[in-house]
């Protein structure tokens, strides 16, 4: 057997779809439904993928919340990309980036037009690209949560070391546990449990959702990406609530520790810090994103080319922030799989992999 | 986005650089944001970078767990 497939046994997966009716079961006979809340758009794409909202009883429900860093990004971004295209300069970004529209227009677009827009795999590849002999300036477009954000730190750390003198980034990174505490907060939102994600976790740690269940009493468990470590995730949350507990739960033992992986955290300590963020569909929270300390300032494409991230206008009737916040599924947006679709998308959640609307229009639909 | 593959650490170099496997196929990794990576660990990799080791111990644990209850679903034991 590979070792995949025990993360996928559909015995042990029928086994698990008895525990969550149990929980849900008493939780009915306390008169109560619930919502669950997948943070993380990878969660959201497996969830998708593998039919997991099937499993949930008529009292449960789960949304997706604003874990796609593509989905998240303000049009602006974009806008500030596009201008740095227009410029001339080398624009390398990760692939999902490229067919966001901003406000007029995507990076895509610009490309087809002559412009200089390279995808990577990984942002080191950037790095080589302003490094060879002549190479225009380069930009990389820094999008991501913690766990884009440590390989970040560490290429930032290389570009300084290596004195390299043609290579910034525009960066738009954020934290997720402020943006859940602002969900946690919104009671438009009602969540009553967050299933958090796993690779930003095995970054931060599980010690980084403490505050939130001492402030909030709201259930947190982290979980794998594979069909049984969601599942298992789900029977946790609904089992605290069930029980009437609220506690961070690590159920993705094998690669998230409690304290998070500290090389990886004193590394973005060290390269960025703590700024207010606009996030799409959320609006701006205080001290949710990360920028390029002031002495590395050479290397922040903002101060190095002059070029300023503008909150952006969203194309109308788009209803990417409420499925960002959780408020709506994506059928429930009037544009969905018509005016919007993955090849002619209007919003980002249409447009990344991840994206919400992406993967319900995908496997869902 | 944040989808990372675990990948099996063949070679070690001395500038912080590494090569994995995944599936046969072999890519250079960078290691600096992990502690003491060897050959023959397992690592999740993110845009490139290795960002943190995976524990083998706590991966069977979970395995045998996993196991266990698709055991007692088919003996109706649940």
């Amino acid at each position: 057997m590979k070792y995949v497939d025990g993360f996928r046994d559909p015995d042990a997966a029928r086994f698990l779809r008895r525990r969550i009716e149990a929980a849900a079961g008493r939780l009915a006979q306390a008169g109560r439904t619930v919502r669950l809340m997948e943070v993380c758009g990878t969660h959201t794409m497996a969830i998708a993928r593998h039919g997991l909202r099937h499993f949930l009883p008529g009292n449960v429900s789960l949304c997706s919340g604003p874990g796609c860093p593509v989905c998240v990004t303000d049009a602006g971004y974009i806008d500030a990309a596009l201008e740095l295209a227009r410029r001339g300069v080398t624009v390398a970004t990760f692939g999902d980036l490229v067919r966001v529209p901003g406000s007029a227009g995507t990076l895509a677009e610009a490309r087809a037009q002559g412009a200089r827009v390279v995808v990577c795999y990984s942002p080191a590849e950037a790095l080589a690209l302003a490094r060879e002999p002549d190479a225009a300036e380069v930009v990389f477009l820094a999008v991501g949560f913690e766990t884009t954000v440590a390989p970040l730190a560490a290429l930032l750390r290389s570009a300084v070391a290596a004195g390299a003198t043609r290579f910034s980034m525009l960066a738009a990174l954020k934290t997720v546990p402020r943006a859940l505490a602002a969900l946690a907060e919104d009671p438009e939102v009602g969540v009553n449990g967050f299933l958090c994600p796993a690779h930003v976790s095995a970054v931060i740690g599980a010690v980084a959702y403490e505050p939130l269940v001492e402030r909030y009493r709201i259930p947190c468990t982290i979980a794998g990406f594979e069909p049984l470590d969601i599942l298992f995730g789900l029977v946790d949350l609904l089992e605290q609530l069930a029980d009437g507990r609220a506690c961070v739960v690590n159920q993705y033992a094998r690669v998230v520790r409690r304290e998070g992986n500290r090389r990886a955290q004193a590394a973005i300590a060290e390269m960025f810090e703590p700024v207010d963020a606009a996030w799409r569909g959320l609006g701006v929270i205080p001290g949710s994103g990360l920028a390029i300390r002031e002495r590395f300032g050479a290397f922040d494409a903002e101060r190095r080319h002059g070029v300023a991230v503008r909150s952006g206008r969203p194309a109308p009737g788009c209803r990417c922030g409420d499925v960002l916040k959780g408020k709506i599924l994506p059928h429930a947006c009037p544009m969905f799989g018509g005016a919007c679709t993955p090849e002619h998308p209007v919003g980002p959640c249409m447009v990344s992999s991840e994206g919400s609307c992406a993967a319900h229009y995908k496997y869902a639909r | 986005m944040c989808l990372a593959v675990p990948m099996k650490i063949v070679s070690v170099g001395s500038d912080g650089t590494g090569v994995a496997e995944v599936s046969g196929a072999r890519h250079e990794v960078r290691l600096e944001l992990v502690e003491d990576a060897a050959v023959g660990d397992y690592v999740i990799v993110h845009a490139g970078y290795a960002i943190e080791k995976l524990d083998r111990a706590e991966a069977e644990e979970r395995l045998a767990l996993f196991a266990e209850m698709a055991r007692r679903e088919r003996d109706g034991s649940g």
